[in-house]
């Protein structure tokens, strides 16, 4: 919409201005979407998979070192050692940039498709959780790039100071990390943005890829979104929530 | 041919007090003109006359089409037909509408349904059946070559628009619906739920944006015309304004065609749109176009009734109530501010019953109308008071209901009992609904000949501006067909025979023709903008409205009709003088807009009070209290007035010019109707 | 009842516009929300200040071309079209916010009208099937399901009226789009065309501006003729199956 168009708009008022040609399907807002959707759905895949392995703390520090140790062993020797893992890294690290960048290139557009706010607006017929997805994908990414220093990359025990390896094993790490009250705070705040984000996310999802067509299949994908957004919150909170009031000890 | 016609015609009862010369009450209002016929229908058995004109309208090469132009003004089903057909043709095609968009023409506005001598339902149609019906339901005074060819060409237009993918109502088995509509005796009504006019105008719509698209045809949308350009006495363009810009622009084509639709507007309520007017063709008719029987305007029984003097237009709702509905009054004066359900059986009157008793709820609009202005008169109306008189009856749907469940007459009628229940706030399922006449249609406008052209070569007119098909009453369901017939498959060929004389001598924009013409709409633009009066342009409308609605409505009178042309020139008078138009020519200016439309409808106005002082008898949609039978029904003067009253402009405060053509009836017996 | 209305006013395109507010008095429950702005340009005129430009034309809730952004809702709290709804929906005191459509794609024209020519240049992307006049076969020849038909035509109610974009927080036209695509897709005659129609519509929808749909659903909250997200559904599947094939 060239600035030249809306000016000369009036000046001969002919309803024909522009037509496009040559549309592509790929370079449509709804591509973005289909994107948005897609890397969406690796990314539940991949929290599934997460909070089982979470799960895996209620069986005590042996078992969960176990686990933890062999998902770097996991495909020998048709794998390399970590080799699953840094598949997985990769996949995730190319998902989340696409699912941004999407998520960008849709927010701009709202931005300029309407560029004089209403003085008075309600909100009738969204869920709270769908006006959360943008702000809530920030936070989401702001935790997640914590998470990572903190189990992963850097690995910070905020309870002894140590970092890198001389920051326990893994069981020792998240017991400790989750002892630290304001530590799971952040990560509970953080677990109920995910399952907001998810409340809309799936069922986005579907109704992008086209699955929620009429009015069944749409109250079908509105339940799945709310039931798996449920299980993955309640799931991830279990441990850090444990570990808190003392039901998972070292 | 007319063996197996239906009974309920009865051979017309020469009237003992119909005087043997015309008693004309319009002596001294207008000056009598030589009379007019049409020559282009071929001579030859009706059936056969379309077919016979196609071949001998001249064909226009395909490489010269793109170098014709045509100006087609309005976008209802009538000018976006047209426009698109023209369009694939090949011409150059403008297409003219004062809306924001061509979507939004009132054809939308339709809800009941198109006819189609499909003859489906295998229950005796034909198109000889729907011509007949037609020709009889407007009371003998429609030219029949025109009609004969409407019910001909009218199952092409299910076809098209099937095709298009206008989603009618269909059987379980996957195949059209069809249902009886309006009195009609055969099923033959095509309907997409109650909303066909809608999804026909957007069948047509789409069609013409698929032109746009193609770059045959230009849209200009929120642009008004405002005058025609004649040049050489030919049609050969317009003047608009850009209504956002009030630009005052020069359209030029070798050919106009006006599809601007009625002028029911200027009762003021109407169940028209609020810009709906007569503009477009009442300009037309000022630089030579006659106009055809004006005052035949047809009055719609089942409309929501005014519920205060704040009320800006009428609701319709559809005929197709009055199949499964039951309409009734109390018999006593002192139930009629009762809750209805409270009035036991024997106090209630379900007059169209009693009165009509082969056809009744289901007798034509006119008299179901007068009907129930009757009731109201006497005393038994319903519903609020409005200026001290109950303007209502009941219309019941408690037996439909009982009789069909609930779920199947909300099936039926779901879309209309919500619609009258968001209006009224009052529940139809529960309560009955009300309903009352109001002006609907408007059977009157531009005469035109077989071929849709007007008395000014290179002027067309289809659909509802012209007078061709309707005669002095419409059928349900016929508004529709003979909006794209018109388009779709009559123009598209008639107009050929016009074109085929180009291409034409190109007009230079400062002709004097042209810039006479764009010059008389500027003086009169900035006529309004410069009164500086105190009165609003609504103030008049609704008064003009009011004096037509009173003596030129359902019932009419010589003295009424008299007494409403003096008001109505002492009023427009004062109009131009008085009336008060704020904001500037140069921006959106709805109240300039207004005022040049209400103008028109003055001028209209006088002349439809002429037409119908003319018209000494009571035909189809219009009743005149001098001519009934001893039982008060509507009474028709064959003998004097089986002519088409043909207008022509006489000149600013001269009098219009009649010219008569007299109709004739070949392929049909002129009968008395009785649906008694 | 007594009532005070906060209506936005701008001369032109280029004019900034704002918002005034205006008293009116002894409006009744029984007028419709036009005839209520009616008496106050009535009101208006005869003080001497020009009346406020609205787009109305059926005022029957069908031509679609009224349209008021009514206290931050499309048409209003009830699910109709502006010129549908009533005052008795109001209350005496109500303090009443009235602004246009909000959206690029829409720019303001005078007042409270909006210039929706998008939706037609949408249209004539491939809102349509490819049939010339004359050239359709017979009606019967083609039979269409039921259930289809009727689906058909619950989605063709669209009137085009703009609720959908304004009520959408991205300013997405997918509603509008997803009925039409829906409803010709739903019909046998629909299928030649129906890869190049979701693209091509699709195409123009994001050149005008519009904004990218996240499926939150404010659009058929606001939509007076209730066309349910699933059309947008099958918009995407329609697009997605375009991509497919190669368009």
């Amino acid at each position: 919409m060239a600035p030249a168009r809306l000016g000369q708009r009036y000046g001969s008022f002919v309803a024909t201005p522009t037509l496009v040609k040559g549309s592509r399907s790929t370079r449509s807002t709804i591509a973005l979407k289909l994107l948005m959707a897609v890397t969406g759905l690796i990314f539940i895949g991949y929290v599934l998979l997460h909070m089982y392995g979470n799960l895996k703390a209620f069986s005590g520090h042996d078992a969960f070192n176990e686990y933890a140790h062999h998902l770097r062993t996991f495909g020998e020797p048709m794998l390399p050692h970590e080799g699953l893992l840094w598949i997985i890294r990769v996949v995730l690290l190319v998902s989340v940039i696409l699912h941004v960048y999407a998520a960008v290139m849709l927010w701009r557009r709202a931005q300029k498709a309407r560029t004089v706010k209403y003085v008075v607006k309600k909100h009738t017929g969204a869920i709270f959780a769908s006006r959360l997805m943008r702000w809530g994908g920030v936070t989401l990414l702001l935790f997640v790039i914590w998470h990572l220093l903190n189990f992963t990359v850097g690995k910070v025990n905020v309870k002894t100071g140590e970092t890198g390896d001389a920051a326990g094993d893994p069981f020792n790490l998240l017991v400790d990390s989750f002892d630290t009250w304001w530590l799971t705070l952040i990560y509970l705040v953080a677990m109920a943005m995910l399952g907001a984000h998810l409340h809309h996310g799936i069922w986005s999802a579907a109704q992008t890829l086209g699955f929620a067509g009429n009015a069944q299949a749409r109250w079908f994908w509105r339940k799945v979104a709310f039931t798996t957004a449920l299980v993955i919150t309640v799931g991830f909170a279990l441990v850090p929530v444990s570990v808190l009031v003392g039901i998972i000890e070292k | 041919m007319t063996n197996d016609m239906p009974d309920t015609t009865l051979a017309a009862d020469p009237s003992p007090d119909a005087p043997g010369d015309a008693t004309d009450d319009a002596v001294g209002y207008y000056t009598p003109g030589d009379p007019i016929r049409d020559t282009k229908a071929p001579e030859g058995p009706i059936a056969e006359r379309w077919q016979t004109r196609k071949f001998e309208a001249r064909l226009v090469n395909p490489a010269n089409r793109r170098k014709l132009s045509v100006i087609i003004v309005g976008t209802g089903l009538a000018g976006a037909s047209a426009a698109a057909t023209l369009g694939e043709a090949g011409y150059e095609v403008k297409s003219f509408c004062y809306q924001d968009s061509p979507r939004r023409a009132h054809s939308i506005a339709a809800q009941g349904g198109i006819n189609a001598a499909k003859n489906y339902k295998e229950d005796g149609d034909s198109v000889h059946r729907l011509f007949y019906d037609t020709v009889k339901g407007g009371d003998y005074r429609s030219r029949e070559s025109n009609v004969y060819r409407l019910a001909e060409v009218s199952t092409n237009i299910i076809d098209q628009c099937v095709a298009q993918g206008v989603p009618f109502a269909r059987e379980y088995g996957g195949l059209l619906d069809n249902r009886s509509f309006g009195g009609v005796q055969v099923s033959r009504t095509f309907y997409a739920r109650g909303q066909t006019g809608q999804q026909l105008l957007i069948g047509a719509y789409q069609a013409l944006e698929r032109q746009v698209a193609a770059g045959t045809v230009t849209t200009y949308t929120r642009h008004e015309m405002l005058e025609l350009i004649v040049v050489d006495g030919k049609a050969r363009g317009i003047i608009a304004r850009d209504m956002v810009t009030g630009e005052v622009q020069t359209h030029l084509a070798d050919v106009v065609v006006l599809a601007s639709g009625g002028y029911g507007n200027v009762f003021y309520l109407s169940t028209n749109a609020m810009g709906c007017n007569v503009t477009a063709t009442w300009r037309a008719h000022r630089k030579g176009a006659y106009m055809a029987n004006p005052c035949y305007t047809q009055i719609h029984p089942t409309c929501i009734p005014v519920s205060g003097s704040h009320q800006s237009k009428l609701t319709l709702m559809s005929e197709s109530l009055r199949n499964d509905g039951r309409i009734w009054v109390p018999k006593k004066k002192a139930d009629c501010a009762k809750d209805p359900r409270e009035i036991p059986e024997e106090d209630r009157d379900y007059y169209l019953e009693r009165i009509y008793p082969s056809f009744g709820n289901l007798v034509p609009r006119d008299i179901a109308s007068r009907a129930a202005k009757y009731q109201c008169d006497d005393g038994r109306g319903v519903g609020p008071e409005v200026d001290g008189v109950r303007r209502g009856v009941y219309l019941d749907f408690a037996d439909a209901i009982a009789r069909l469940g609930r779920d199947a007459v909300e099936e039926k009628y779901g879309n209309l009992f919500d619609m009258y229940a968001r209006i009224t706030g009052e529940d139809p399922y529960s309560l009955p609904m009300r309903i009352y006449p109001a002006v609907h249609y408007v059977m009157g406008g531009l005469w035109v000949d077989y071929d849709l052209q007007s008395t000014i070569p290179g002027l067309f007119v289809t659909g509802e501006a012209n007078f061709s098909d309707h005669g002095a009453n419409r059928l349900g369901a016929s508004a529709l067909m003979q909006g794209l017939a018109d388009g779709y498959f009559v123009l598209p060929h008639t107009i050929r025979d016009y074109l085929a004389d180009g291409p034409f001598e190109k007009l230079a924009a400062d002709h004097p023709a042209v810039l006479e013409a764009e010059q008389s709409v500027k003086s009169r633009i900035d006529h309004f903008m410069t009164v500086g009066g105190s009165r609003s342009v609504d103030s008049y409308h609704r008064e003009l409205g009011h004096i037509m609605w009173e003596y030129c409505g359902m019932e009419r009178s010589e003295d009424g009709l008299k007494k409403a042309i003096d008001l109505i020139r002492t009023l427009k008078d004062d109009f131009y003088r008085n009336v008060k138009v704020l904001g500037t020519a140069d921006s959106l200016n709805q109240s300039l807009e207004k005022a040049g439309r209400v103008a028109d409808f003055f001028e209209l106005g006088e002349l439809m009070c002429i037409d119908a002082l003319n018209r000494r008898e009571s035909c189809g949609g219009h009743f005149r209290a001098e001519s009934q039978t001893e039982d008060g029904e509507a009474l028709r003067h064959d003998d004097q007035f089986a002519y088409v009253a043909a207008w022509e402009f006489g000149g600013d405060d001269e009098q219009p010019i009649l010219h008569k053509e007299d109709l004739v009836y070949t392929a049909i017996e002129m009968k008395q109707r009785s649906y008694k | 009842m007594k009532l005070t209305l906060n209506i936005w006013r701008q001369a032109s395109e280029a004019d900034k516009g704002a918002m005034h507010t205006y008293d009116l008095d002894n409006v009744s429950p029984d007028m419709s929300f036009l005839e209520m702005l009616d008496v106050l340009n009535e009101e208006l005129n005869a003080s001497g200040e020009e009346p406020i430009a609205f787009d109305s034309d059926c005022r029957e809730g069908i031509c679609g071309m009224c349209g008021l952004m009514i206290n931050g809702e499309p048409h209003g709290p009830e699910v109709t079209t502006t010129c549908q709804l009533h005052m008795r929906s109001f209350k005496d005191g109500d303090e009443i916010t009235i602004e246009p459509w909000r959206s690029s794609a829409f720019p303001v024209v005078k007042d409270l009208c909006v210039d929706r020519s998008s939706f037609d240049r949408i249209i004539q992307q491939g809102g349509y099937i490819s049939v010339n006049t004359g050239s359709a076969p017979e009606a019967h020849s083609i039979q269409v399901p039921k259930e289809a038909a009727d689906r058909a035509f619950d989605v063709a109610t669209c009137i085009g009226c703009g609720a959908c974009v304004a009520a959408c927080p991205n300013g997405s036209a997918s509603l509008f789009m997803g009925a039409k695509i829906t409803h010709l897709g739903e019909l046998p005659q629909g299928q030649a065309e129906r890869d190049t129609r979701v693209v091509n519509m699709v195409g123009q929808h994001d050149h005008e501006g519009f904004g990218g749909c996240t499926n939150i659903g404010e659009c058929t909250a606001a939509c007076p003729k209730e066309i349910p997200l699933d059309v947008i559904s099958q918009l995407n599947r329609d697009l997605r199956m375009a991509m497919k094939h190669g368009h």
